[in-house]
């Protein structure tokens, strides 16, 4: 279809200024895995310290990246299947706000005022533009999501009888739990940190602003997740060359992410204190309930994948396999989503480990987390994520992919690389290597008498890994900025691969209402943070701390000498 | 729903709750568990070793940019040490090498956890969350010797 210039200028924005902060973003990643393996013995290279790019490294490939991708393809499915667009004004504010937010965090990151990483914990002190930069991206994110709403009101009376798109379920799915899950980190952000960031209270309750990031901090995984997922349901089944095997499976899968995204944040806090251990197994469970729409997905889209083989006249169990459209440049978009989701079986089964409460004590904080998350956000997420950004910006821009082998084989070249990456990092991690560590300066430095050889092949199996992605990272940037920077020679459409359902399924009442599952969703929530919130309050104790990356000397200011005798 | 999906779902469900049993298995009859926590007091901030019995400790461990105090705990063979941690700055980590005591420092809030030293030999202690410039070198270690 035809879509208005503005909004075709607005969706190539939001692929093209991620994807080039990028750039700094992998190149921080090509630097820790440097460090980490003992071959640099700095604090830092070329001005930038190790946590400076770590920081930049989690907000840019993240945070960033993610949300401006899950806004641009939610502006495309809404705008696709709908056959609307959404109102101008909130597109353009949206981006605005988004793009304000952006700068103020890369200043904030780049001048060294904001280098308490991703996470930004209290009481290590960032700097306010970046607790207000991160929420006015996010606030920018949520914008786009009420122009969506309107335009969906609006179809929905002129369609009464035709169900919800899937497409258009998960993109809702996932901003609504993008705006529930961003409140708490709003709060903690605007009320907590920046007055206190900003020096105009001298405490801040630490368990009570982790407990709200990690209310937050969950359920962002799964807006990383949910873009992917409606891909895999509403166009793998199509590039495959298949139709999907159950949408009704589809639906129920989403609807479970709503119902367990956000009441889960705990199980990030296994180890710490303030919270009692029940709290702590109530969240082990909720968390295991999340598991099944993941094994739904993997058993739905891999009847999908056996019916596609099967048509090309595979044999036997697991004939289909070896059936499918592998690096077919016609069909490149294939590899960056099948890639994606064998990455994701482990990524899932070593997401289980860290899920299981008393089991997560052998891990917590050590490399194997990053070996994990890599393998579901640098796996299926990202994958998806630039598989789905170079194809859409070539449809509407209406340019010819440039380099097209090379975007076709970079998601087979970046998995290949990210098994040696995770295996370093996990099996370190299994070891005690510990996580968010400039490694090379001590553990991995045979001169410091913090030396530990065991970390040597673990940290150089993941310098191999981290090598191996980079490269199809740079094959990945080549052919994506060549191709912005040719002429266009075709018309500019929006357009998406459609897949149609394979069986036809009576829908079900349940799955075409989402009220009961926004109450459910809702009790859950209560349920799970009512109790841990009075635990903070019963437990914990604001502390008058406030903390500079640099220094263990308390950071004065006005008001902490002012009060400093009624202060406890 | 086709019946394999369904089935799926039920599969899927019953090894969660196997894994569940599994888990709580642990945590009642072996006293595998997480740690818990005790209302935060001011007392928790002064680093101590305190020797209960013959066999039993009570350390205060408090973490800070960038050194745990004490950094060196020497105790013999065979005892048990009921831990209690917290931080004095930011938050820290707190992994004991081949022991799966894993913990988090967090100012404001006490941890606490109980560890037994069946083995002679030396624990390494490591933060393991960023805690500054000087993350990278904070490390502690228990000394454990036979009497
Ligand atoms: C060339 C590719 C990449 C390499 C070599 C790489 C390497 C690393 C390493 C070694 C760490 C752990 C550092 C530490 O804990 O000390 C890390 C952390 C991280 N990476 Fe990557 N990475 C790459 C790509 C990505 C991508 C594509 C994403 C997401 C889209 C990503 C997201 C993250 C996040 C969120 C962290 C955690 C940051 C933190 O702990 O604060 N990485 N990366
Ligand atoms: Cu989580
Ligand atoms: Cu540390």
């Amino acid at each position: 279809m035809k879509i208005s210039s503005s909004l075709k200028r607005v969706i190539l924005t939001e692929f093209i200024l991620p994807l080039t902060l990028l750039i700094i973003g992998i190149y921080h990643g090509l630097m820790q895995v440097f460090y980490r393996a003992g071959v640099i013995h700095q604090a830092s290279v070329m001005h930038l310290s190790y946590y400076q790019g770590l920081t930049l490294h989690g907000v840019i490939n993240a945070i960033v990246l993610t949300t401006f991708f899950a806004v641009a393809f939610g502006h495309v499915t809404v705008t696709f299947y709908l056959k609307k667009e959404p109102p101008k004004l909130s597109y353009i504010v949206s981006l605005w706000l988004m793009v304000i937010g952006t700068l103020m965090d890369a200043y904030a990151m780049l001048t060294g005022k904001a280098q308490a990483l991703y996470t930004f914990y209290a009481p290590l002190k960032d700097s306010p533009v970046f607790y207000v930069g991160t929420a006015i991206l996010i606030i920018g994110s949520w914008t786009a999501f009420f122009g969506w709403l309107k335009i969906w009101f609006q179809w929905r009376r002129e369609h009464p009888r035709t169900r919800m798109p899937l497409a258009i379920l998960g993109t809702f799915v996932n901003f609504i739990i993008w705006v529930v899950c961003t409140l708490p980190a709003a709060y903690s952000t605007i009320v907590l940190l920046t007055p206190w960031s900003a020096g105009w209270v001298a405490t801040v309750n630490v368990p009570l602003t982790r407990m709200l990031f990690w209310m937050f901090g969950h359920a962002l995984v799964y807006f990383w997740l949910l873009p992917a997922y409606v891909m895999y349901y509403t166009i793998l089944p199509k590039v495959a060359g298949s139709k999907l095997f159950s949408s009704n499976a589809g639906r129920l899968s989403f609807l479970l992410f709503l119902i367990l995204s956000v009441p889960v944040g705990v199980h990030h806090q296994f180890s710490e204190p303030v919270f009692t251990p029940g709290t702590k197994f109530f969240m082990a469970i909720l968390t295991y309930g999340v598991a099944v729409p993941s094994f739904m997905t993997a058993f739905n889209i891999a009847a999908t994948l056996e019916y596609a083989g099967r048509k090309q006249g595979s044999k036997g169990w697991l004939g289909w396999m070896l059936h499918l459209p592998y690096l077919k440049s016609k069909n490149f978009l294939f590899g960056y989503l099948i890639c994606g989701l064998i990455l994701f079986i482990f990524g899932g089964l070593s997401g289980i480990v860290n899920a299981s409460y008393s089991l997560n004590a052998v891990i917590h904080n050590t490399a194997w987390v990053p070996g994990h998350f890599h393998m579901t956000v640098a796996g299926p997420v990202f994958l998806s994520i630039i598989g789905m950004s170079i194809y859409l910006y070539a449809k509407l821009s209406g340019k010819d992919i440039k380099y097209k082998y090379f975007a076709t084989v970079v998601p087979y070249i970046w998995m290949i690389g990210l098994v040696f990456f995770s295996h370093g990092m996990m099996a370190g991690g299994l070891m005690g290597e510990p996580r968010r560590t400039n490694l090379g300066m001590s553990y991995t430095n045979p001169e410091s008498p913090l030396f530990n050889n065991h970390w040597v092949p673990t940290t150089t199996s993941t310098l191999i890994g981290g090598i191996i992605m980079t490269t199809a990272a740079l094959l990945y940037f080549i052919s994506f900025f060549a191709t912005v920077f040719s002429k266009p020679v075709r018309e500019q459409v929006l357009e998406l691969p459609v897949s149609e359902d394979l069986h036809h399924e009576k829908p079900l009442p349940i799955l075409m209402n989402m009220k009961p599952w926004l109450v459910v969703m809702f009790i859950l929530i209560l349920f799970a943070y009512i109790p841990a919130l009075r635990e903070v309050f019963k437990y914990s104790s604001s502390v008058k701390a406030k903390y500079d990356v640099e220094s263990p000397v308390l950071i004065q200011d006005s008001v902490n000498v002012k009060n400093a005798g009624q202060v406890k | 729903m086709n019946k394999y999906e369904i089935r799926v779902m039920l599969v899927t469900g019953c090894v969660m709750i196997i894994f569940l049993f599994a888990l709580l298995y642990n945590a009642f009859s072996r006293k595998i568990d997480v740690p818990s926590c005790v209302p935060y007091s001011k007392i928790f901030e002064h680093p101590q070793l305190k020797k209960i019995d013959d066999t039993t400790y009570e350390l205060y461990v408090v973490a800070q940019m960038w050194a745990f105090a004490p950094d060196e705990i020497d105790i013999p063979t065979g005892s048990t040490v009921d831990l209690f941690l917290t931080s004095k700055d930011v938050v820290h980590g707190f992994n004991i090498d081949s022991k799966a005591v894993n913990l988090m420092a967090v100012p404001g809030g006490v941890n606490t956890a109980t560890i037994k030293f069946t083995e002679p030999g030396t624990y390494n202690i490591v933060c393991h969350e960023y805690c500054g410039a000087g993350h990278q070198n904070m490390l502690g270690k228990f000394v454990v010797k036979d009497e």
